[in-house]
């Protein structure tokens, strides 16, 4: 199967470009669906057989040979298809040559697993949720989907930075024409968002990143004299600390942009616009842990460079315990997940910063679990609610949705952390991590925990428990969603409860098995810059999982009492610490903040920009212009009255005069003769006279 | 009683004068062939009246040789004015000026 990898990503690619082409017209409207979710199934089934085939170093290095090259040791294997760009020469001297090439190891093989996995069952979720839209709408949504998964298995299967950067500004534009989905809508009616703005402004900042991104690249370029992957890493210890630290961060900035770190979260909340599905697959599931994937898959180069891999940590604690707080006032439902996904995705980058890589990948594929679970029960809660989407006119739906009810309830336990559902071993390993690495990033972490627990339990009993808040129209409606949105619900939360088994930390007794996975890749380079002792006895690791546990349990005990046993705490509270409520339900005011310090002076420069333009330059322009036009005008008239007048004025001059003597040109004779003998005349008469005297 | 010369040349001129002034005022062709005629004649008796004066035969030669030139010019003459007819259908002259500028 491993002659098929270049196929992975081409399946969905051609179910886009079915379902773009056909889909709005000629296949019927099941058609659609299922060959989108089958181009996914297909490459899932695909990326099960490649990875079962590198598992096996006997295999691995027997399968190597034309396009593929393997390296059984590091249970890699690298398709190359062809070169992409044979280009320009490098500070070596060396010709630069970029092959579009994919390369699977058990980082990729993780991702590439949650990427269809999940991608899968939220592509079979969306034939159900997307079943009211009309046909071309219905085709468009699954071509994009489709084009995304697509680009994602591009990011992934990468393995130069090129190819990596093509499926990340791919994966960028159908996050952009998916938040923009319903594009005629107005999403946020305070400000006047429309669905358009939601994705211009999730582009737009992405863009940001991405300038990190490439500059990040061109100076490995520079340095490195590569851009493969493997090729860059493999010379990270020779680099210099200096360099792989200034590239570590610039390719953090562009991490940062797609994986929603502050300060460049801003837009995921707004990502919300976009159908729920995509919210799922694309804002909590896969695309935002693109810039964790970036990270982890660059992880040598971050090992060299302490300075960057303290600051990745330090970015992802803030952000990690920033987002919750947020995540506390907000009453969309799936703005309440968006900040809760941005929490969650600062806890990746909390547990790659402090070096623990497979611990970010393993909460990122748990969290892809029980978030995508999360997000597809918002859903199917929405669905219910006829598209009502804030939760205080929500309360008691458990009785009415049983099935969405339990598997939000696996959910909400495990994102919470609650033993032994999947979360919790994820969160745990992180937290592990940074108190290795330093006890303040352990305590953003528990302080990250100790409020997702209770902004989650917030959320689980304002929608499922308590006194309904919406009216009678709206529960006559109430309904189960049907069972394509049913079982992958079902399944997700499978998922999403035995997850952790593939992490169990070993100071349970049990085999790390997803860290022993994945150990080829980050074995590699040791923990450097790591403060803290390189390993924690198992008596201190059973010790910060109780701490953790007991601050879960607290943190849904709290929301329990708060919003379930009695609803009139929290109202008293905020009245008693008004302006900090206020505070945390603006968000803080970042939005504005960076509307006064960095849009308004920037649409203060384009205004100025273009007064320049329109006055100085075009003025120049149209100067010149108008000089040319006078200068031309002076040349017309001088050469229409004084060069043409000067020649009218001959052919005038000769017309007058043969005008005159045209007149003696009779024609007859006669005249002729009397002109001739009244010249003798007179020639005679004058002889005549003189003669005389 | 010889005739004085003075008499002959003033008789000269007369027929002269009457030749020319046919010359420019008759429209006919033939008329002004004729009086062209006349001047010619009014020359031959210049040269008849000053040969007896001077007792000189030359200007009685150039008389005959006159004559006979003249005869010569006015077949010419005829002969374009035959031309003329046939092509114009005309003879007065002012009827045709063709060179009219």
């Amino acid at each position: 199967m491993l002659g098929l990898l270049w196929a992975i990503p081409l399946l969905p690619f051609a179910g886009f470009v079915l379902n773009g082409v056909l889909g709005a017209r000629v296949l019927p409207r099941q058609a659609v669906g299922i060959l989108a979710s089958g181009a996914v199934l297909l490459s899932f089934l695909v990326s099960l057989g490649a990875i079962a085939a590198i598992a096996d170093p006997v295999a691995l290095t027997a399968a190597a040979g034309g396009s593929l090259t393997t390296d059984a040791e590091h249970h890699r294997a690298v398709q190359t298809l062809w070169t992409w760009m044979p280009i320009g020469t490098s500070a070596q001297g060396t010709v630069l040559r970029v092959d579009w090439a994919y390369a699977l190891d058990p980082l990729s093989a993780v991702m590439l697993l949650v990427v269809t996995g999940v991608g899968f069952l939220i592509h079979v979720y969306s034939i159900g949720y997307m079943g009211h839209e009309p046909r071309p709408a219905y085709a468009r949504f699954f071509a994009y989907l489709n084009l995304f998964m697509a680009m994602m298995l591009t990011l992934v299967l990468g393995a130069s930075l090129p190819v990596v950067f093509v499926g990340w500004e791919g994966v960028g534009l159908c996050s952009y024409l998916l938040i923009g989905f319903y594009h005629d809508r107005v999403f946020d009616e305070a400000t006047g968002m429309t669905c358009a703005d939601a994705g211009r402004k999730a582009f737009i900042t992405n863009r940001i990143g991405d300038m990190g991104f490439m500059l990040g690249m061109l100076l490995l370029l520079a340095t490195a004299g590569t851009l493969d992957i493997q090729g860059i890493l493999a010379q990270a210890g020779t680099l210099g600390t200096g360099v792989c630290t200034a590239a570590a961060l610039l390719l953090f900035v562009g991490a940062c942009g797609k994986s929603a770190q502050i300060p460049l979260y801003v837009w995921l909340p707004d990502a919300m616009a976009g159908p729920t599905p995509v919210s799922a697959l694309i804002h909590a599931a896969t695309m935002v842990t693109a810039g964790v994937y970036v990270v982890c898959r660059m992880a040598p180069l971050y090992q060299h460079a302490p300075g960057a891999l303290l600051t990745v940590a330090v970015v992802g604690g803030a952000t990690a315990v920033f987002a919750a707080c947020i995540g506390l006032c907000q009453n969309d439902i799936k703005k309440v997940l968006a900040y809760s996904t941005v929490s969650q995705l600062g806890y990746m980058m909390l547990g790659a910063g402090c070096g623990g890589f497979e611990a970010g990948v393993f909460h990122l594929m748990t969290h892809a679990f029980f978030k995508a679970l999360l997000f597809l029960g918002a859903g199917s809660v929405i669905h219910a609610m006829s598209g009502e989407q804030d939760i205080r006119r929500m309360g008691g739906l458990d009785r009415y949705i049983p099935w969405t009810h339990g598997t939000f309830v696996v959910a909400w336990l495990a994102i919470s952390g609650i033993f032994p559902l999947s979360g919790f071993f994820s969160k745990d390993e992180i937290l592990a991590w940074a108190f290795r690495r330093s006890i303040l990033l352990w305590g953003l972490g528990v302080g990250g925990a100790f409020l997702t627990a209770f902004y989650m339990s917030r959320l689980y009993f304002l929608v499922f428990h308590g006194r309904e808040h919406f009216d009678k129209e709206t529960r006559h409606h109430l309904h189960e969603s049907p069972r394509t949105m049913i079982v992958p619900l079902v399944v997700l939360a499978v998922l999403a409860f035995a997850g952790g088994v593939l992490g169990v930390p070993e100071a349970l007794g049990a085999r790390n098995l997803l860290g022993e996975y994945l150990a080829p890749v980050f074995e590699a380079a040791p923990a450097a810059g790591a403060a803290g002792p390189a390993h924690l006895s198992a008596g201190l690791e059973l010790g910060l999982m109780v701490v953790s546990f007991v601050v879960a349990v607290f943190g849904i005990f709290l929301g329990w009492v708060f919003y379930a046993q009695r609803p009139e705490i929290p109202a008293t509270f905020a009245e008693n610490v008004r302006g900090l409520y206020r505070l945390v339900a603006g968000k803080f005011y970042v939005d504005e903040i960076y509307d006064r310090v960095i849009l308004a002076p920037y649409y203060a420069l384009c205004h100025a920009a273009a007064w320049f333009d329109r006055y100085v330059v075009d003025g120049a322009v149209n100067a010149a212009g108008y000089v040319t036009l006078g200068t031309s005008y002076t040349s017309v008239g001088f050469d229409t009255y004084v060069v043409d007048g000067l020649v009218n004025l001959t052919g005038y001059t000769v017309r007058g005069a043969s005008w005159v003597f045209r007149r003696f040109q009779t024609g007859v004779v006669q005249s002729y003769a009397t002109a001739v003998v009244l010249g003798i005349f007179i020639l005679v008469s004058v002889y005549l006279l003189t003669q005389g005297h | 009683m010889p005739v004085p010369p003075s008499h002959v040349l003033i008789f000269s001129l007369l027929l002269f004068s009457i030749g020319m002034l046919g010359v420019l005022t008759r429209r006919n062709a033939i008329i002004i062939l004729m009086s062209i005629e006349l001047m010619m004649n009014a020359a031959n008796i210049n040269f008849i009246a000053f040969s007896r004066q001077l007792n000189n035969l030359t200007g009685q030669v150039f008389g005959v040789f006159t004559i006979a030139v003249a005869a010569g010019e006015v077949a010419i003459g005829l002969a374009v004015v035959l031309a003329l007819y046939r092509n114009r259908d005309t003879i007065y002259v002012d009827e045709v000026h063709v060179m009219k500028g």
